[in-house]
């Protein structure tokens, strides 16, 4: 049951997306549900900070068991996952784009595209960590074992939400609840996932490759 | 997007128009009134008398663990309980009072004030609210349920590890309140998110964020620090509960892990935590005490920057829980000079009462007295807080009585006499009943006398070197004068609590129907007591500070005020026509979400196909959630019923909130973490989707 | 008035108002992302290959490894999450809890020694020197 879509234009232009008709009023003219998402993503600052924290401190004490996480590392299988990770932010922002142009055809491609890459993304992690496990660094075998899968699970599992929301955005589409006017919420999904992104650029660069 | 069926259209025999109708399964509730409507409600008003009714049951419970313990400490080497209750009786007594009594009652406050201070009509996402409350009280009871499970958390409040690791523990007491505990964060975490926004998005046209009332802001700093907090502990909880379940080895010494990761973890979170505790508290008595000595809040300004001030500093100072335990002499002298220093905003606060005072005509009011008591026994408290800053001395103070005597004089002297002075002030607004003054006075009077002689004495203990956390003391320590004290004041303070639970039974008699009984400054009052449903009428536009003080009284040119005779109610007798409003209807699906959580925590203990269970109803919660109906066509939108006129779809100037989806938002499925199921669609057309919805 | 025409005279009289929310200023077109999407992969490369440069790079290697990473994440955060186009409030928001982590944390790991030279304080120490 859509309400009225925004008029449609070309896919070449660089156009004003319509602002959501009959947008409410609100005291910073920022939308609640956008400002709740920034909101949000604050506070996930604290949380990832914690688990980063965590890894770092374990990662320099003495390894009593089992290898330690820096001998097991596949810098170029984890430096591709990270790119796949990455190029995925360039099709959300693109699927951003399709549905305020109204080009719901060209928005659900790239939202699954999106989708498709955040699953290779996680496919490699999980193929990661059965490599892992299967070479002696499983989740108890010692400190870093501990807190390097529970630095990465918690990602993933935040990658898997993302596109849990991503195929919702999807059947929304198909359904006809996502025209132009309704393209915050897809700009809302957008900034969990880029949030996302982002925490893995961190997680990257100070769990892989310092040392 | 709702889910309707197209069904034929029949000719109906009476010529009636069919109505289109929504999925039976799929149904918006609309009822308001009978007990399933509290299951369902999302109204702010509700929600927040559902958390201070929760919160005032769990203070009894917290209180009669209290008791347990001074009867205990009452003599030395006591009989009363064995160590091993002791343990899960103090533990519980301590859990129960920060996480299930203060911050709920004052989530309870914020929940049913802010909207109406701001002239708002209700929060940014009223059935995420409703969420909130209901994760807390599935929270609480599920923490409660280990009693009934094999014994209850037995590691103290804080809960320090390797200390609360299966190897020391004989329950599962532990994973009840790491669990627990995950839940109610849950509920802080995004009822902070909600009020945020609301708090920056929905105030009144001329609002500024200066013209906002001392309470909004005192509450929405302690949201912020919610919002940074809480992911803190959730972190330190999963650790906690992956070493304990899963054999991981964060706290795992024999691995090399250090436990002092644990106390870094929990402080980060338990300094702003107090705050939290407080902040609010300090923002109630900051609105009772400019009432009562008829006079605006000396330095309004400052008290905001100080709140804020105290926001940002209590981010550094978190280790000065940690002074003797191993961290250094330059991690110690850096948290000893942070910690002294945060204590100048709030000496600021302290002035500013003592100056709102000053030259006042004070009316001594059941509330005002709790205010003012607040400002002497936080003062006390404070004290004997900079007396621990300076880490030399805390060395001998820590771990004793003394700091026992701080916390409660910060806590019991500050946030709960000034959540008493709210709840006498407020409860008229609330409920339309007068809390008796006489008894509030004796209330008082026994509250304040038997709080002074239960913890007074703990400062001499302390510094006698009797040390906390234990369930016996010998003979000939010279303790026992005091204990017995301290004791007999335990139960005179449990006396006072249950004259004010008659207060509160007996006001059923005492009913009025004045809005502002008070003659008070900010703009709940401006509108009916209780408020109606959707709160003002006509939303307000505000042009000052003390927006409704304003508006009763002008000053003459001598500087005298004198009362305005054109004032009108903003809602309620004399005030003008509820305009078409347009209000988001109940919902069950908040509480649907909230159960899965519990459900989820049991099978981390007991079976993981619990865990399937829980996952299975909170994606399915979350889904039923964005795919509901805005509004069942033909409902009662949310009004008091009053057989008006169909609403229009119109867009009023009224801040209609936004929380109903007839379009389903993007929805984050709760992993065992932060949920925030974004109940809202985006702006648009709650009203006009609805309308094209529900009209024949 | 039908309710169509409601709405629409609604949605009018909104987009006439001060602080109607929305996305209504410019931002990048799809050619732009594709272009900050291929620096950032640059960048990766740039960062992959100092990881295998480790000796030539000597005592740059970690602080240019920061770098690249701080330029990475604010380049999502300013263009694909629109952080510099959009309101401050959102900025502000964000950097908060950023700051508030990086504060928070390092000091923590400053109180275990962590940036000390050998980085391992007293207890793991022990645990060190009794497993030699």
């Amino acid at each position: 049951m859509s309400t009225t879509a925004a008029p449609h234009v070309g896919h070449d232009e660089v156009v004003e997306p319509a602002p959501p008709h009959a947008a409410h009023h609100t005291s910073t003219g920022l939308s609640n549900e956008k400002l709740a998402m920034w909101v949000f993503l604050g506070s996930e600052c604290l949380l990832f900070g914690a688990l980063i924290s965590t890894f770092l401190l374990y990662r320099n004490r003495p390894v009593l068991n089992g290898p330690s996480v820096a001998e097991l590392y596949d810098i170029p299988f984890t430096s591709v996952s990270s790119f796949v990770l990455l190029m995925s932010s360039l099709t959300m922002v693109l699927a951003l784009s399709a549905t305020q142009r109204g080009d719901a055809t060209r928005s659900r491609i790239w939202l699954l595209t999106t989708a498709l890459l955040g699953s290779s993304f996680v496919a490699g992690q999980v193929y990661e960590f059965t490599t892992f496990v299967r070479e002696g660094f499983g989740f108890t075998t010692n400190l870093q074992s501990s807190s390097f899968y529970v630095l990465t699970g918690f990602h993933g599992a935040h990658v898997t939400i993302g596109i849990l929301i991503l195929l919702s955005l999807v059947v929304m589409s198909v359904r006809g609840a996502l025209p132009a006017a309704r393209a915050e919420t897809v700009e809302i999904a957008g900034l969990y996932w880029h949030f996302v992104d982002v925490v893995w650029i961190v997680i990257f660069t100070v769990v892989y490759l310092i040392r | 997007m709702a889910i309707t069926e197209e069904r034929p259209v029949l000719e109906l025999t009476t010529g009636a128009e069919p109505e289109p109708e929504p999925l039976g399964v799929f149904a918006r509730p609309v009822s308001t009134k009978g007990w399933r409507s509290w299951l369902t409600t999302i109204d702010h008003k509700r929600i927040g008398i559902m958390y201070g009714v929760s919160a005032m049951a769990f203070f009894a419970i917290g209180g009669l663990e209290a008791l347990i313990i001074r009867a205990q400490l009452a003599q030395p080497n006591g009989q009363v309980v064995d160590e091993q209750t002791y343990n899960e009786i103090f533990t519980m007594h301590g859990t129960t009072m920060v996480f299930l009594v203060i911050m709920p009652m004052l989530a309870a406050f914020a929940n049913y004030l802010i909207p109406l201070q701001i002239g708002a009509r209700d929060v940014a996402f009223p059935r995420l609210n409703a969420f909130s409350f209901w994760c807390f009280i599935l929270g609480g009871l599920f923490l409660y349920s280990s009693f009934l499970l094999g014994g209850a958390p037995d590691g103290g409040w804080f809960a320090y590890a390797p200390n609360t690791l299966t190897e020391f523990t004989s329950s599962h007491g532990m994973d009840f309140w790491a669990i627990g505990l995950q839940i109610t964060g849950i509920a802080s975490l995004v009822g902070a998110i909600n009020l945020i926004v609301t708090a920056l998005n929905m105030r009144a046209p001329g609002m500024t964020l200066l013209r906002m009332p001392i309470f909004t802001w005192m509450a929405l700093v302690a949201q912020f620090l919610l919002l940074f907090a809480i992911p803190v502990i959730t972190v330190a909880l999963f650790l906690l509960t992956f070493d304990r379940r899963f054999d991981a080895n964060f706290f795992n010494v024999d691995a090399g892990a250090d436990p002092l990761l644990w106390q870094h973890l929990f402080w980060i979170f338990g300094h702003p935590e107090v705050y939290i505790l407080v902040l609010p508290a300090f923002g109630i008595v900051s609105e009772v005490i400019p009432v009562f000595a008829r006079k605006p809040l000396f330095g309004y300004p400052f008290m905001v920057f100080s709140g804020v001030a105290i926001g940002f500093m209590g981010w550094g100072v978190w280790a000065h829980h940690m002074f003797a335990s191993g961290i250094g002499p330059v991690s110690v002298a850096a948290f000893s000079l942070s910690t002294m220093f945060i204590a100048v905003p709030t000496g600021v606060k302290i002035f500013n009462w003592i100056g709102t005072l000053w030259g006042g005509r004070l009316r001594f009011t059941t509330a005002m007295c709790f205010a003012v008591a607040l400002v002497s026994q936080f003062t006390i408290g404070g004290l004997s807080g900079v007396t621990h800053a300076v880490s030399p001395a805390d060395t001998q103070q820590t771990d004793t009585y003394y700091i026992v005597a701080h916390f409660h004089y910060v806590l019991f002297g500050g946030s709960m006499f000034g959540i008493f002075a709210g709840l006498y002030y407020w409860f008229p607004k609330a409920f339309g009943r007068l809390l008796d003054e006489r008894i509030g006075k004796i209330h008082f009077a026994l509250m304040l006398i038997g709080f002074n002689l239960a913890f007074f004495p703990m400062h001499v203990l302390g510094l006698q070197g009797m040390p906390r956390r234990q369930a016996t003391y010998a003979e000939g320590m010279g303790w026992d004068l005091n204990n017995l004290l301290a004791s007999i004041g335990a139960f005179v303070i449990a006396l006072s609590f249950l004259v004010f639970v008659y207060n509160v039974v007996r006001s059923r008699n005492n009913v009025t129907a004045d809005p502002d009984p008070w003659d008070a400054r900010t703009l709940e009052w401006a509108t009916s007591s209780p408020p109606p449903v959707h709160n003002f009428d006509v939303e307000p536009t505000v042009t000052h500070l003390d927006e409704w003080w304003h508006r009763k009284y002008a000053e003459d040119e001598e500087g005298r005020l004198h009362r305005r005779t054109d004032v009108q109610l903003l809602a309620g007798e004399g005030a003008g026509e509820a305009g078409d409003i347009h209000l988001p209807s109940p919902s069950y699906w908040p509480l649907v979400v909230a159960v899965a959580l519990p459900t989820i925590g049991y099978g981390v203990v007991y079976s993981y196909w619990l865990c399937g269970v829980g996952a299975f109803i909170l994606l399915g919660g979350i889904y039923g959630w964005s795919l509901e109906p805005s509004v069942d066509p033909g409902g009662a939108h949310g009004h008091e019923l009053e057989p008006g006129p169909e609403p229009e779809p119109t867009d009023e100037l009224a801040t209609a909130p936004e929380a109903s989806a007839d379009e389903p938002a993007e929805s984050e499925a709760a992993a065992e973490a932060e949920a925030v199921p974004a109940g809202a669609g985006s702006g648009p057309s709650a009203s006009a989707a609805s309308g094209e919805e529900g009209q024949a | 008035m039908s309710l169509q025409e409601a709405a629409a005279a609604g949605a009018a009289a909104h987009a006439h108002e001060e602080t109607v929310t929305g996305t209504g200023h410019a931002h990048p077109s799809d050619r732009s992302y594709v272009g900050i999407a291929l620096i950032l992969a640059v960048i990766t490369a740039a960062e992959v290959a100092s990881f295998y440069l480790e000796d030539e790079l000597g005592s740059i290697l970690i602080p240019a490894l920061i770098v690249m990473m701080i330029v990475k994440f604010a380049t999502v955060a300013g263009w694909f999450m629109h952080l510099r186009f959009d309101s401050n409030i959102f900025t502000r928001l964000f950097v908060s809890g950023i700051v508030l982590a990086a504060g928070v944390y390092l000091a923590t790991l400053a109180s275990f020694e962590f940036f000390s030279k050998d980085g391992v304080p007293g207890p793991a120490r022990a645990v060190e020197e009794q497993s030699e």
